[in-house]
């Protein structure tokens, strides 16, 4: 049976023209691009070119960019960095319910650090309230915080209308694109953040390299100390190969040829045949607020753990919000801060996204063996 | 018959170097196995790491190495409902309530059944040691190769329809070899201590652990003359035929416990290993399970166990209405205790078993043991 791929908002494959980028740095650019012979320029011609192009895409400078080993590191890099070094001018920070473990288990930090985090709701939609920064937008504010699209259901937040309100005021706004970057454009000449986060495994590229855009002028310590690398903001000797791969696939993300993929009509498609075979659903978040990429589903009546489970067993890859670590269920907190505490919907919701493993066919295929499989548990 | 290759054998895995090897043996036999660790418990230890999390780490690395596809259910809500429930009223009325009987009956073999035929399991599977045999459609449970490592004690409660589909994969095998098996494999739970005790409870100690739960109500010890012999610290943490913990000196033989009073929150304590009251000649059994599915209509002679690893005793088994057992011991049997379970077997069969509710000397219920 063919395995399909529905979890790209997890990861997604590399890309094969990635690979074969990176395998040329990794058999002979092996320098150290600090070094001041010719093999260490070799590295930092690679590591700049890279730069260059992560920096044109987000249409930013390239000095403004810090590569990470990913999103995580990127997002507490932003959050703890920006408040550990304004704490001067306040301690509060606001960041909204519905953000990625990386932004809200930072935030949770800083609180013991003896910050004062604002955690801001959203509607049953999963829409985060431009009004809601407003209201909570204080003197001592330092950092705000949301997310660009949520990963659990795919959601777009108002995040120009946020950036536009912040940027009259004292805080940084950082927003997590982790999601959002390759699905929606980005020009951060015309969308006021402070600092954006990407990561390179959502868009076809390796895992373990991430990148922090910082604008010029943004006060940000360190969160780890060593050499010079990324101007002291994040020592360390460069993943060349990863930086290599990651703005390979920056490139090609930008190129129609390599992705003339029609997302929104896999999802139409994917409903189709789930509605077609008579399954009963729905979908958690505003449909015309999410990303075609991501659909979030919720079957009533099932068990979230037996459903993924048997899709599974059935060759279709997807996942839940919930974290299921060692069998300990713990409804999705996306889910749960759209919906009233006795709905059922936290636990009973499967994510699908789609992406470049994907063709249309995969993805009706997939939508009929979900159907089978949601049949014969409901029977059971 | 289906081919192995499509018959689906789900194995509940626990991260321990038994289902391990009973996950490997499936596999080398050439089903479509599919590893399922159960979650029944939340526990984090000293370092504030779930408990949970370094077995199904275990179950995850054997998994990939035999290359099975795993998972997790977790069960805590119907276990804290039917087993530590159960646990805690039988420790409450002061009986000896024996959870892993129950978790059999309840959680591995029913909860879990049911998940397994949901993910399309044709059987399930556990590293127990035990063995089914079927004879024209019946299903006899068999005891263990290994003598030590027998489990049918805490099987007894299964049913026809729950032997029908299970495989027990270490059945025919002592524990020697299945511990060559899994480092002949390397597998990465080949040099793992085993569990010890009720797995709940774990390492630590259980006197603090059921504290957490119950309120203590010290009280008195005394012999069965009325003699205080000192304090107890609650009736909960003493079972009969226990000697350690009582804490009383003096000259002559060692103390033990004889029994209970509830209502008096008195432990009745008596000198020497074979001291007269801690024996008894027969007992009362309720939630009574025959593995053939059949009702006892008339007396029977067979053995039975009143305890894990212990050797059986001849027994004469008399049914008492429809749910009740009397039995017989041929010889008096030393610290028969009510909340365990009374287990039967012909030869190597096991017949199926019931809970001791109380027991009888010389004809006549014995009021002293709770």
């Amino acid at each position: 049976m063919k395995a399909i791929y529905l979890d790209h908002a997890a990861t997604t494959p590399v890309h094969p023209k990635v690979v074969e980028a990176m395998l040329p740095v990794y058999q002979d650019v092996f320098g150290n691009p600090s070094s001041v012979h010719q093999f260490g320029r070799q590295a930092r011609r690679v590591l700049d070119e890279a730069r260059r192009i992560a920096a044109r895409s987000l249409n930013v400078q390239e000095k403004e960019l810090i590569f990470t080993s990913g999103g995580t590191e990127a997002d507490n890099l932003a959050l703890i960095g920006t408040a550990e070094a304004n704490r001067h001018k306040g301690k509060h920070i606001i960041t909204s319910r519905i953000e990625h473990h990386a932004t809200l288990h930072a935030a949770e930090h800083l609180e013991r650090r003896g910050f004062e985090v604002t955690y801001l709701p959203v509607n049953d939609q999963g829409v985060i309230a431009v009004e809601d920064v407003q209201e909570h937008l204080r003197d001592d504010t330092i950092v705000v915080s949301i997310m660009m699209v949520n990963n659990e259901t795919g959601v777009m937040q108002p995040i120009q209308e946020i950036a536009d309100l912040v940027s009259s005021h004292q805080a940084y706004f950082h927003t997590d694109a982790v999601q959002a970057f390759g699905t929606l454009s980005i020009d951060l000449q015309t969308l006021p953040v402070d600092m954006l986060t990407i990561s390179s495994h959502k868009i076809n590229g390796p895992k373990g390299v991430g990148l922090l855009f910082v604008r010029e002028g943004t006060k940000i310590d360190a969160r780890q100390h060593g050499g010079e690398q990324e101007r002291k903001r994040r020592p360390g000797t460069e993943n060349i190969p990863g930086i290599k791969g990651f703005a390979t696939a920056i490139a090609l993300m930008q190129d129609e040829a390599e992705y003339p993929f029609n997302y929104a009509q896999y999802k139409r498609s994917f409903l189709a045949v789930l509605q077609e075979n008579g399954i009963a659903f729905s979908i958690n978040g505003d449909p015309d607020k999410t990303v075609d990429t991501i659909v979030n589903i919720s079957f009533p009546n099932i068990n979230v753990e037996t459903l993924l489970t048997n899709l599974d067993l059935s060759g279709v890859a997807a996942s839940s919000g919930s974290a299921c670590t060692a069998g300990s269920v713990e409804p999705s907190h996306v889910l749960s801060a759209m919906y009233a505490s006795e709905d059922e919907r936290p636990v009973n919701s499967i994510r699908f996204s789609f992406g470049q493993a994907n063709t249309e066919d995969d993805v009706v295929e997939a939508a009929h063996r979900i159907s089978q499989v949601v049949a014969r548990l409901r029977t059971q | 018959m289906k081919e192995r290759k499509d018959t689906r054998v789900v194995i509940g895995m626990s991260g321990g170097v038994d289902s391990s090897v009973a996950a490997l043996l499936l596999k080398e036999q050439g089903y479509d196995v599919v590893g399922i660790f159960m979650k029944n418990w939340d526990d984090t230890d000293e370092n504030g790491v779930c408990t949970a999390t370094e077995d199904f780490e275990d179950v995850i690395r054997v998994c990939n190495q035999i290359d099975i596809p795993y998972y997790a259910v977790n069960f805590e809500k119907q276990y804290w409902d039917k087993v530590f429930t159960y646990f805690l009223d039988e420790y409450k009325s002061g009986r000896t309530p024996n959870p892993d009987v129950m978790c059999n009956k309840e959680i591995k073999f029913k909860a879990f059944m049911d998940h397994a035929l949901s993910l399309g399991a044709d059987y399930l599977a556990t590293g127990h040691y035990a063995q089914v045999r079927e004879n024209d459609g019946v299903y006899e449970m068999l005891r263990g190769k290994d003598e030590n490592k027998d489990q049918t004690y805490f099987l007894n409660q299964l049913s026809q329809s729950v032997l029908s589909r299970v495989m027990f994969p270490l059945g025919h095998l002592e524990k020697g070899e299945v511990r060559q098996i899994a480092e002949k494999h390397d597998l990465a739970t080949a040099k793992k201590k085993d569990s010890t005790g009720i797995c709940f409870i774990g390492e630590r100690n259980f006197k603090d652990f059921l504290s957490e739960y119950l309120p203590a109500q010290p009280g008195y010890m005394q012999t069965l003359d009325g003699e205080r012999k000192g304090e107890h610290d609650g009736l909960m943490y003493y079972t009969l035929g226990q000697r350690q913990g009582l804490g009383i000196g003096g000259p002559g033989e060692p103390w033990f416990v004889v029994g209970k009073n509830i209502k008096d929150n008195v432990l009745y304590v008596g000198q020497g290993y074979d001291h007269d009251a801690l024996y008894s000649d027969g007992l009362y059994a309720t939630e009574i399970n025959w593995m053939s599915g059949d009702k006892l209509t008339e007396s029977m002679a067979c053995t039975a166990k009143f305890r894990y690893r212990q050797a059986d005793s001849p027994v004469t088994v008399h049914p008492v209405g429809d749910d009740k057992l009397k039995v017989d011991f041929h010889e008096a049997e030393r610290a028969v205790t009510p909340g365990q379970a009374v287990v039967f077997y012909d030869g190597d069969v096991c017949l199926g078993g019931a809970t001791i509710d109380a027991i009888i000397k010389e004809e006549k219920v014995v009021s002293y043991v709770g």
